[in-house]
């Protein structure tokens, strides 16, 4: 017998479930649903381990660590459960997917780079827009902020953009 | 008691993360070829999700905010530094096309068994560390042309709550209808089957095969 994958969920139902989930995280916390601070956060410390005097005197990272262990946040626990939400949905629904995932004309050690060095890029562009696409993005978007927009306008516009230019990537 | 609760911590953090991770997997938000399949007009899920979620919350605060359940200010709304926010968003655009990810997302592929996003993970954190020892030489531009506090689409436009939000719901239905027809012309949108691998373990039948077509696909 053969069980594939379950059917991932249409999307405007996982838009009303998106909705609902971070409609719920305002009414808790007063703000909504992120990552990159958490990114960030991992960043300092792991800064703070390899060279703590000049994370210390850094002008971003200091404050993160001055006020004591940065890991210690909000931020940190809404991560882990979405590692928890994302690991039982995935294994629950036979979604469960140890790969390395790629476009069908790039090598492994080709996508690990594109990988890295996407991320790098995103790491970035996070700190320069105080939050991603989950933190200024969604969130902002849902609250109406004119940052929000501004946001998903340049998000959307270098995204097909740059996946124009660099097509052999997915296609 | 008055809501929000305003309460930050450990069994908040944990169940609102929680959500938000099972949601995103379900939407498929776990496959970096999904989420680029937007980029290709393949695969309109992430507008379609994205824009649905935000006009969920965003309905529902204004909602609640009319019935007097929650004040005007209750919720955090982040401030437009115009330059850095405009090009923070164009950097993580480029970084998702190459990458395959953005931040929550690429936490979901890392969930789901995805080894590309643990390296995009580590790539983020480089980044970020770039950034923050670049911070000196960048103040100037990161705070430059900086908006009015809190400033929402309402103010800016100078036009009522629920005209904007109604607006949006034109636009999203119109990105719906047309990203739909995009997608059937392109062959999409991608399905569990096309993107997810059974991992050892879990299939009825021989998972090797599956995951060594899923390595050469």
């Amino acid at each position: 017998m053969t069980t594939g994958p379950r059917p991932f969920w249409p999307p405007l139902v996982a838009g009303f479930a998106l909705g609902i989930a971070l409609l719920a995280t305002f009414l808790i916390t007063g703000h909504g649903l992120g990552a990159s601070g958490f990114v960030t956060r991992l960043a300092a410390q792991i800064s703070d381990w390899l060279a703590p005097a000049a994370t210390a005197s850094n002008s971003y990272f200091g404050p993160f660590v001055k006020a004591g262990a940065p890991l210690a946040s909000w931020i940190t626990w809404e991560v882990i459960g979405v590692l928890i939400g994302a690991y039982v949905g995935a294994r629950s629904a036979g979604r469960s997917s140890v790969q390395v995932e790629r476009g069908p004309q790039v090598s492994r050690g080709q996508r690990f780079a594109y990988a890295f060095i996407g991320g790098a890029l995103v790491g970035f562009g996070a700190r320069l827009a105080r939050g991603c696409t989950s933190g200024i993005g969604l969130s902002g978007g849902a609250t109406l902020a004119v940052a929000g927009f501004v946001f998903l306008a340049g998000f959307f516009i270098a995204g097909f953009l740059v996946s124009m230019l660099a097509r052999r990537v997915w296609q | 008691m008055s809501i929000p609760f305003y309460d930050g911590g450990i069994a908040g953090g944990l169940l609102s993360g929680i959500l938000f991770g099972y949601v995103l997997e379900a939407a498929g938000f776990g496959s970096p070829r999904k989420l680029t399949g937007q980029f290709s007009l393949k695969d309109f899920a992430v507008f379609k999700v994205m824009f649905t979620a935000v006009l969920v919350t965003a309905v529902g605060l204004y909602l609640l905010r009319l019935g007097g359940v929650i004040a005007g200010n209750a919720v955090f709304i982040p401030t437009l530094f115009f330059w850095a926010i405009a090009a923070g968003g164009l950097l993580i655009g480029a970084g998702f096309a190459l990458g395959g990810y953005c931040p929550g997302t690429s936490v979901v592929g890392v969930a789901s068994g995805r080894f590309d996003a643990l390296v995009f993970v580590a790539g983020m954190i480089a980044g970020t560390t770039v950034f923050a020892y670049l911070f000196d030489p960048l103040t100037g531009f990161y705070f430059a042309a900086k908006g009015p506090d809190a400033q929402r689409l309402p103010d800016l436009l100078g036009l009522p709550e629920w005209l904007i939000l109604a607006v949006l719901i034109v636009i999203a239905v119109a990105g719906f209808v047309l990203g739909s027809k995009l997608e059937r012309a392109r062959g999409g949108p991608f399905t569990a089957e096309d993107v997810c691998a059974p991992d050892a373990g879990t299939g009825d039948e021989t998972p090797v095969s599956h995951t060594t077509q899923a390595m050469k696909a």
